[in-house]
């Protein structure tokens, strides 16, 4: 992967990179160096002083039952959107590669999505499931179901799911269309030519050959229903009713920015961070034996 | 005999409409229309009508006209939405350019160079990868006050520039380049800028077309960035604005939040559907 052909010199791309550098090291590393530095400090209320504390911010974290929910939430969180999304979009794919009119027009009216802002697509959703507003919030009381997702928990829950995984099925249609387009005609013909038909020819040949697809999306949900969907929650129940829908994004900017309390934030950042570091080394682990192969 | 068959099930399929085919992909477009069609029709109706919950599917054609109040006006409280549209266009063509430039650029120097700590240069770009905003909320707030960059559009653009993604793509397309070509313009005398001004980005075309797709879109959407680093509503982007009006849901202008919703939405989607085909096709190669 070097290349054999090169310029000489050493200053003009050192300054190539410089403005790429300053900016990491501002605006990511430093940051995220503190994040660390103050995970293991407790400050007073005015951050005028500090004391090292080394875990003491860990423990003290995981000994709280509530983060201990908010991780369970996540966890049920992430699963329900990237299965929701996924789904959908690998059926929406399946048939959308078949051989029929207007396949272009369709594809078109299923990718645009994927430009709808979390936040907004929370807002679209608002004037579905509103109680008071939204046409099915409005029809399910009106036959009897209750349903007020600012007062019950569950469906606040529910809702934030729908919102989320609603916005990225494009994203997946996209990928698990390219994966199918990229499976050879002639094995498609020779499953065929063996009789294998729809659901059984899906499952024991498509499904598997879709493998690397599926996973490598599978860990761009999880990121994105993790880290990316502090819009679409924020807007719709800023983590709440109560704690209902408080994912771990949503709690560190709770108790960071609302309840300025630094130590706990910070250590919670950090904690996201071992997170992030372990799904990106997962993911580049699999994209290395992709290209190898 | 058996082969007349075997022939007339392979082709028929491909003739007979594939009525499930249409049913699905049918009902997927829907899926994703509905709700758009919602605020497209709602934002024509009256604001006390769809308080009283009677939204309708029917569009009012004499009910344009919010359009030109949210643009002008906004709704109580907010800035008009021309400027929100305004500073979230500034700010997603900033942060699409900002980062297709200083991301060619460090790609370039790491691909065709050997220069020190080069390996050292890539994976501290690299880490950038791990480090989204979410993750250092109040870091990242402490440090932008330091530099005195709260409530400033500098602020709200330039450290959402650092791109690992980016770089790590146009990496990927300049370790393709032959390196036959490179030598011949050397042998034409071309120095390294013009090399990578000459050559290296009209060849890049395509990707650079995709790139400012995917950036575009992610650069518009942005939400807790601005949240964080702008408290000025001078700065209020358009995604920041509306949920600011659906914040108080009792006293809430629903159609001008509707029509806010609508002129949100368009500029990325539009982007996405003009730009489609370099779009998917960068995306899937790319981002992998």
């Amino acid at each position: 992967m070097e290349r054999r052909t090169l310029f000489d010199g050493w200053f003009l791309p050192a300054l190539l990179v410089l403005p790429q550098l300053l900016l990491t090291g501002f605006f990511f590393l430093w940051p995220a160096g503190e994040a660390i530095w103050w995970s293991l400090t407790r400050q007073d209320p005015f951050g005028l002083a500090s004391v090292f504390v080394g875990l003491e911010n860990f423990s003290e974290l995981f000994a709280d039952p509530l983060y201990i929910d908010s991780i369970v939430r996540t966890a049920v969180f992430c699963a329900a959107v990237s299965l929701l999304s996924m789904s959908l979009a690998l059926l929406l794919a399946v048939f959308a590669d078949h051989e029929i009119r207007g396949r272009a027009f369709y594809r078109t009216l299923l990718i645009w999505p994927y430009a709808i802002a979390p936040a907004v697509s929370a807002v679209l959703w608002l004037f579905i499931l509103n109680p008071q507003v939204g046409l099915l919030g409005r029809w399910l009381n009106a036959h009897g179901i209750p349903w007020d997702y600012h007062i019950n928990g569950g469906q606040a829950l529910l809702m934030v799911i729908l919102a989320s995984a609603w916005k990225q099925v494009s994203y997946n249609f996209i990928f698990f269309l390219a994966g199918l387009q990229s499976i050879p005609r002639a094995v498609t013909e020779a499953a065929r030519m063996d009789g294998a038909k729809g659901w059984h020819r899906f499952r024991t040949m498509t499904f598997p050959l879709l493998a690397p697809t599926t996973f490598f999306l599978l860990v761009v949900n999880l990121v994105y229903a993790a880290f990316d969907t502090f819009g679409t929650i924020y807007a719709l129940t800023q983590g709440g009713p109560g704690k209902a829908t408080e994912t771990l994004v949503i709690k560190v900017y709770r108790d960071g920015v609302v309840n300025l309390d630094l130590g706990s934030s910070s250590a919670q950042s950090v904690v996201l961070m071992v997170g992030v570091i372990a799904l990106t080394a997962i993911q580049f682990r699999f994209i290395g034996r992709r290209t190898a192969t | 005999m058996s082969e007349a068959i075997l022939r007339a099930e392979a082709v028929t399929p491909a003739q007979r409409p594939d009525w499930l085919a249409h049913a699905v992909l049918g009902l997927g477009v829907l899926l994703f229309a509905l709700p758009v069609w919602l605020v497209l029709a709602g934002a024509t109706q009256d604001s006390g009508e769809i308080t009283r919950g009677e939204l309708s599917l029917l569009p009012r054609l004499d009910g344009l006209a919010i359009y030109a109040r949210v643009l002008t006006h906004g709704t109580m409280g907010t800035e008009p939405v021309w400027h929100m549209l305004l500073v979230s266009g500034g700010m997603a063509l900033a942060i699409a350019g900002g980062k297709i430039v200083i991301s060619i650029l460090s790609a370039y120097a790491v691909v065709f160079f050997r220069f020190p700590l080069r390996r050292t240069a890539f994976w501290l770009i690299f880490i950038t990868l791990m480090l989204p905003v979410e993750v250092r909320i109040i870091p990242t707030y402490a440090v932008m006050s330091d530099f005195g960059l709260i409530n400033s559009f500098t602020g709200l653009t330039v450290p959402l520039i650092a791109s690992a993604t980016a770089t790590l793509l146009f990496r990927q397309v300049f370790i393709a380049i032959p390196d036959e070509l490179v030598e011949a313009a050397r042998m034409d005398g071309a120095g390294p800028l013009r090399f990578l001004r000459d050559i290296l980005i009209p060849v890049s075309a395509a990707n650079i077309a995709a790139l400012f797709v995917i950036l575009f879109v992610y650069g518009w959407n942005q939400y807790l960035w601005p949240l964080l680093v702008a408290t000025d509503p001078g700065l209020d982007t358009i995604v920041i604005g509306i949920v600011k009006m659906i914040g108080v849901e009792t006293q809430t202008d629903w159609s001008a939040v509707m029509a806010t919703a609508v002129l949100a939405l368009l500029p990325p989607v539009l982007v996405v559907a003009l730009m489609q085909r370099w779009f998917v096709a960068g995306m899937t190669e790319g981002e992998k």
